[in-house]
């Protein structure tokens, strides 16, 4: 199965794993889930729309990333899962 | 014109979104050295996106440094930042060929997205050859600042890096005899020990008094320091006012040379002070507009 890690722990920043999947389904973890998980979650659903992936399992570790850092990781992610860098 | 040039890694969020509250004259963006090669990806997309997500133009320069020429990554990276919203690239291990196939791949870059500006380069100076090189590399296309790298300077030549930094007094001498030459801003080598101020300031004064004016830091502490030094003195900006003033009233004569303080003014001593009043007031030290 296809995998992608993009992104670390550290503060501002947001671990994201995406695998191949038959489904779309996102996992959000954050430090900031009771004030942000709907902006969170938008511009992750936003971002897959943009680079066309409907199937795919995401697993997000957020540590108070911004909306760009949160795209930025989430586009690595899918790029190393396709096999690209 | 510019005091500092900050360095921020490319793939720290944290610093990236508080680059702005340091001061700097410019930050760089650095998608090199501060990056693995695991990670070129990741720092790529991040400071793209980063820029993308600026509603509003920041207050300094924005400096990219991308990877080198020689490298698989630099075409990737300038595709992925060059836009309207930075100002310059910055380029390791300048060679004037390298200059020339970064000129143009510009030119295409500008041209495809439809770009309003002309991206500036500075080139970083590392390599013995390029020590060499570079009263060419200042003439090259878009270079409006050249930036000493004595770090890997100093593994070329298979040399120690020391504080004093006696190994790198020929290429700091080159480098700003060339860039005072085509007037763009010769930036000195980061000041690696950051727990010393004092030593960054001996060292911004040493290369300030050979005619280097401006320098790179690598930590935000180093900023404040560095702008300090790189700015004209009380004393030099209170002489420089006094001879602009004198000067319109000798000009109101008739005058082209007149004496101050004993001293005779003319044309050089008149643009000496021009220039010192010039920085002065971009920096806002005094009043006025600079011109």
């Amino acid at each position: 199965m296809k995998r992608g890690i993009a992104g670390t722990l550290e503060s501002n920043d947001i671990m994201i794993t995406v695998k191949e999947s038959d489904t779309l389904k996102v996992t959000l973890n954050s430090i900031v889930y009771d004030f942000f998980h709907t902006r969170i979650e938008k511009v992750i659903y936003d971002t897959l729309a943009e680079l066309g992936v409907d199937k795919v399992d995401v697993v997000c570790e957020d540590k108070g990333a911004l909306d760009c850092t949160i795209k930025a990781r989430l586009i690595t992610a899918i790029h190393r899962m396709e096999g690209e860098r | 014109m510019r005091r500092s040039l900050l360095f921020m890694p490319g793939n720290n969020p944290a610093m990236l979104q508080n680059s702005d509250v340091f001061d700097a004259d410019g930050v760089i963006y650095d998608l090199e050295d501060a990056v693995s090669v695991t990670e070129k990806d990741a720092a790529r997309i991040l400071v793209s996106q980063y820029l993308d997500s600026l509603r509003r133009t920041p207050p300094m320069e924005i400096v990219v440094r991308i990877n080198g020429i020689d490298t698989e990554y630099w075409e990737k990276d300038l595709q992925a930042v060059v836009s309207d919203k930075i100002d310059s690239i910055m380029l390791p291990k300048a060679q004037v060929c390298y200059l020339n196939q970064l000129d143009e791949e510009l030119t295409k870059i500008e041209k495809a997205k439809g770009m309003t500006k002309k991206i500036n380069v500075i080139p970083i100076i590392e390599l013995a050859v390029s020590v060499l090189q570079i009263d060419d590399i200042v003439k090259a296309p878009r270079v409006n600042g050249v930036l000493l790298g004595a770090e890997d300077l100093s593994s070329d030549l298979e040399v120690a890096r020391t504080k004093q930094g006696n190994e790198i007094l020929f290429p700091r001498m080159r480098l700003a005899y060339a860039c005072a030459a085509y007037k763009i801003d010769a930036i000195d080598t980061p000041f690696t020990d950051t727990n010393d101020n004092e030593g960054l300031e001996a060292d911004c004064n040493f290369v300030a008094n050979l005619g280097m004016n401006a320098k790179a830091a690598i930590h935000p502490n180093q900023v404040p320091v560095i702008n300090g030094v790189f700015v004209p003195s009380a004393k030099n900006i209170d002489w420089a006012l006094r001879v602009e003033e004198a000067s319109k009233q000798a000009a109101a004569k008739g005058l082209g040379v007149f004496s101050l303080d004993g001293k005779m003014v003319d044309k050089p001593v008149m643009d000496r002070a021009r220039k010192i009043l010039l920085k002065a007031r971009k920096y806002n030290l005094i009043d006025g507009e600079a011109e």
